[in-house]
């Protein structure tokens, strides 16, 4: 049922919509097809899509590094894998599960989600969104290529110098990895200013910032942290590059650098990473919770402000990262404290969404499954949390296998989990298909048993003093069974996952029709149809609460007065949701393409030479020329930005 | 503690634990102090995760059987925030507030204790973390009494010793988890941390900050002995090399100055004074080779210097080809150097 059928009512006097609204519409939103079509698309669904199937697939490929893993440390001394490819193989895990899964799936959901959330047509700047999206591509590529040739970085996630530095990085890995974070880091700040804006300026009237999707506030809240948080990883990866390229001096201490400015500048970033991937999954959560517990979440207020609260505190911890290198005692005090606190708002949370559950009338769905385990799982990673947050006990546990267990327990439970409940939830808006619910549950019990399996253990093995990152350990260690134990844990997991694939795979072709609303959820994206229309909706709706399908009246007015001949959407006021004015939205282009493969010659380039910075600005200049380059058939400015009130 | 304990052991027992690499089998007042703390945590922890896991189970059973009950109901988009809810989430916050300023108060009291032991003229030992080695040196306001060796550090039972640790190349990380937690090596700095074994023993320790292809190899023994035991070995570790007295290891002595050895190693009392690698003047007395690698046996030692690679693959030491009869008169000279 779509809100067309419903008898219109303007928001402002309007000439009366034509009768074939819906063909209009197709064809000014119609994105060309064929091979050369697929570079021009601007479609938020169709790059968001790509997205979710980019990241998923470096997922996937994350996964079977930590399978090899797993498999070399099954045995103590084991020859399997040497060091030097081990270095590489945990080293391109945690780059690709960080920077090519965790982050960008999430803002791709968050692309796909919002304008439909927020009731509109497409993001707020739409050729951007898809050079962002092509950045991100190519950086993944870059990435793996490099990994495949055998000149993958080697030095952790972290890079940290001197080893990542000229003096001890060998050959170009360092500067693979440096420019990894070039190119993913962009694509992180494209997708989050086009999440800003979208959200302040195009939601549908009535949507004010008091009834927005606690989504939608998640994306929000991640969003502004992206912008904070990634310049601070620029530049430290600038400062390598240019000391591996150019000889600066940042980061050497013979020549008064400095070691610890590198840990300084990357944690400042790698804290607030954490929640950049965490706040979103709390978002998903609360979709879920509301959904299936078929009622209003308890404490909206509450969970809004802790997640405003997660988004500050997480820039205050990142000395906690750097407790055993000798910092002033009183500093660490001070980070400890702050660490601890920002348990405060979790917990606030976790008992919303409990309280909630308890006063709801639950369906124990695939979703709910995933939600009810990633409060389990995520419980023990924030207490362990506590833990490494106190300076004392942080200097024992410290990078041993505690903190692996940690990181995996606060990271797959607190962002894995929702984010696996959420694609099953939203899986039948994406495809139009409902998922097989027993597969679900199936994968839903060999994922839990298998991560608990895998990554408890762990925690007794960095007690027992098991450092992180070591290829091989001596079987008088102690450590083997338990080793053992996660290894067989890890392909448990695995399994699980693979089911998962499976369930999607066939659900894709034989699964139920899910049509408009299968949940009877209370967001604005189940009232369009499913997969939605390249438009999202022919008449852009209007918001009356907090969960606007539950409340949506028989004559909820509709935002008529759009023009449908051009790609034309409703500019509201940041705070209230007012209409403001009509806004033109670009169309397909190939030109934001051309721009991301004259960026990536640049980057790339710039690993081997400072020449291809100069150079490479010649063919960055041309793309960007064709792509602002005015059209005739632009709509002036004037009418397109007619206001609609006073 | 008994029960905490015997856990502990139950578990460790099960994994095959060792106890000379374990945060949970302190023998310093540093490490028991972490411990406790830890124990403090543990149990904190486990009950509230008890809790929210109960809360949660409740809260599901209970809305599930609401739910089945009443399945095609609407749902309820005005659900208020209802008193009775709002103070359940309100004192479970306030708990949480409390609990974690509970954690906080003694972590902090902890990290004091952890202060307290310094004191003044200590027995100091400076560390300088190399790939993938440790070089150990024992301080003295005498140069000729200065002690270089590598790899294997020796203290007195109950007396604090002062550790300066620093880095020639990469950073690493000093850690021996029955004494003490974490100081990192990082090249430019010097860092301080204080440790006290209060029991005799062999504590082992790894570098726990990744610093190249072979952070796995890099290992170091902590031989905490009564102190007069102690002074002693640091008497002898004062000696330079007893010159060689019968022919074969006088010709390994040759061997050694003449060939490639002498570029990285230093023995004192010969001509050998580099330290690009371990100082190997009483090479004989360590228990292990290759930083806690592989035990000190003529066998390993043998096949350490013509195949380093092989145990430790990545390692900077080069192999060296060697006769037999050159080799046996090396390994006899270096077995005499006690």
């Amino acid at each position: 049922m779509s809100l067309a059928m419903r008898a219109p009512r303007p928001v402002e006097e309007a000439p009366a919509p034509p009768p074939d609204l819906r063909a209009t519409l197709a064809r000014t939103w119609a994105e060309p097809g064929g091979f050369f079509g697929w570079f021009m698309n601007v479609n938020h669904k169709s790059i968001a899509t790509r997205m979710i199937v980019t990241a998923l697939g470096f997922f996937a490929l994350g996964g079977i590094l930590a399978l090899l893993m797993r498999l070399q440390l099954a045995r103590p001394e084991s020859r399997l894998i040497g060091p030097d490819l081990y270095g590489q193989l945990f080293t391109v895990h945690g780059s690709t599960m960080m920077f090519l899964f965790a982050v960008p799936v999430m803002q791709a959901l968050g692309l796909y989600l919002v304008p439909l959330m927020i009731g509109t047509r497409n993001v707020a700047f739409p050729r951007l969104n898809a050079f962002g999206y092509y950045v991100y591509l190519f950086g993944g590529l870059f990435l793996w290529i490099s990994f495949i040739l055998n000149v993958g970085p080697d030095v952790g996630w972290f890079s940290y110098v001197p080893l990542a530095g000229p003096q001890y990085g060998i050959g170009k890995r360092p500067d693979v990895w440096a420019q990894l974070i070039t190119f993913t880091e962009l694509a992180a700040l494209v997708a989050a200013v086009e999440t800003v804006v979208t959200t302040f300026k195009m939601r549908a009237p009535g949507l004010s910032l008091n009834r927005l999707p606690l989504f939608v506030w998640a994306m929000l809240i991640t969003s502004f942290m992206v912008i904070f948080a990634m310049p601070a990883v620029m530049v430290a990866s600038l400062f390598l590059a240019t000391d591996r390229l150019v000889s600066t001096q940042f980061f050497n201490p013979a020549e008064g650098g400095d070691a610890l400015l590198w840990q300084h500048l990357f944690w400042f970033f790698g804290h607030p990473e954490v929640y950049i991937i965490f706040v979103p999954a709390l978002g998903f959560v609360s979709t879920i919770v509301i959904t299936f517990a078929r009622r209003a979440v308890f404490g909206y207020t509450a969970l809004v402000l802790s997640l405003f609260a997660t988004g500050f505190l997480g820039f205050g911890l990142w000395v906690h990262h750097m407790f055993a290198t000798g910092l002033p005692q009183l500093g660490l005090s001070f980070f400890t404290a702050a660490s601890m606190m920002i348990a405060i708002p979790s917990g606030v949370q976790i008992f919303c969404w409990v309280v909630t559950l308890w006063g709801g009338r639950l369906r124990f769905t695939t979703p709910l499954y995933y939600v009810l385990g990633f409060v389990v799982i995520f419980v023990v990673g924030g207490l362990t949390g506590v833990m490494l947050a106190s300076a004392p006990l942080d200097l024992q546990v410290h990078d041993t296998y505690f903190v692996v267990a940690h990181l995996h327990y606060v990271l797959i439970g607190g962002a894995v989990f929702p984010l696996f409940g959420a694609l099953h939830y939203w899986f039948p808006k994406l495809t139009g298909r409902m998922l097989s619910e027993r597969a679900g549950k199936w994968s839903f019990w060999l994922v839990f048993v298998g991560f608990n399996l895998t990554f408890f253990p762990m925690h007794q093995l960095g007690l027992m003093g098991m450092p992180r990152r070591i290829y091989t350990y001596l079987p008088q260690t102690g450590w083997t069974l338990l080793n053992q134990v996660a290894t067989v844990g890890t392909f448990v997991l695995g399994l699980g996952v693979l089911a998962a694939v499976a369930n999607a795979a066939i659900s894709l072709r034989r699964g139920a029709i899910a049509g408009d609303n299968p949940w009877d959820a209370d967001t604005l994206e189940w009232s369009t149809t499913s997969p939605p229309p390249l438009y999202n909706y022919a008449h852009l709706p209007t918001v009356n609460s907090r969960h606007a399908l539950w409340t949506r009246t028989p004559d909820q007015p509709v935002v008529t007065g759009l023009r449908t001949d051009i790609r034309e959407v409703l500019i509201t006021d940041a705070v209230d949701a007012r209409p403001d004015h009509r806004q033109h939205l670009d169309g397909p282009t190939v030109w934001p393409f051309l721009t991301a493969v004259s960026a990536t010659i640049v980057f790339v380039g710039a690993i081997f030479t400072p020449w291809a910075v100069v150079l490479g600005a010649i063919p960055v200049f041309i793309a960007l020329t064709g792509w602002f380059w005015p059209h005739r058939s632009t709509p002036l400015p004037g009418p397109a930005r007619e206001r609609l009130r006073p | 503690m008994n029960a905490t304990s015997r856990l502990a052991i139950a578990y460790g027992v099960l994994a095959g634990c060792s106890r000379a690499q374990s945060a949970l089998h302190p023998a310093g007042p540093q490490a028991g102090r972490i411990a406790a703390l830890w124990w403090l945590m543990f149990w904190v922890s486990a009950a509230v995760f008890g809790a929210v896991v109960v809360g949660l189970a409740i809260a599901a059973v209970r809305g599930r059987r609401r739910g089945q009950a009443d399945v095609t109901g609407a749902p309820v988009a005005n659900g208020g925030d209802e008193p009775g809810k709002v103070a359940v989430v309100t004192v479970c916050t306030a708990v949480t507030v409390v609990v974690i300023f509970v954690l906080l108060v003694v972590s902090v009291m902890t990290d004091r204790g952890l202060a307290m032991l310094a004191t003044h003229d200590p027995l100091t030992v400076e560390v300088t973390g190399h790939q993938w080695w440790w070089e150990v040196d024992y301080d003295d306001s005498t140069p000729s009494q200065r002690v270089t060796t590598a790899n294997e550090i020796h203290i007195p039972v109950g007396q604090p010793v002062l550790f300066k640790l620093t880095s020639r190349d990469v950073i690493h990380s000093f850690w021996i988890p029955n004494l003490h937690g974490k100081t990192d090596l990082i090249p430019g700095y010097v860092t301080r941390t204080w440790i006290q074994a209060d029991v005799p023993g062999t504590f082992r320790g790894q570098c726990a900050e990744f610093c190249g292809v072979q952070h796995a190899h890099m290992a170091l023994v902590v031989v905490a002995e009564p102190p007069e035991k102690f002074q002693a070995w640091l008497a002898q570790q004062r000696q330079p090399a007893a010159a060689p007295a019968e022919p074969l290891a006088q010709r390994g002595h040759d061997v050694f100055v003449t060939g490639p050895c002498v570029l990285c190693h230093a023995i004192r009392g010969t001509i050998a004074m580099s330290r690009a690698g371990p100082d190997l003047t009483h090479l004989a007395t360590r228990g292990t080779l290759a930083a806690g690698t592989i035990s000190n046996t003529p066998g390993h030692l043998a096949g350490w210097i013509l195949d380093p690679q092989s145990a430790k693959p990545g390692a900077l030491m080069p192999a060296t080809s060697l006769g037999s009869e050159d080799l046996q008169a090396l390994l006899a000279y270096l077995g005499m150097l006690r």
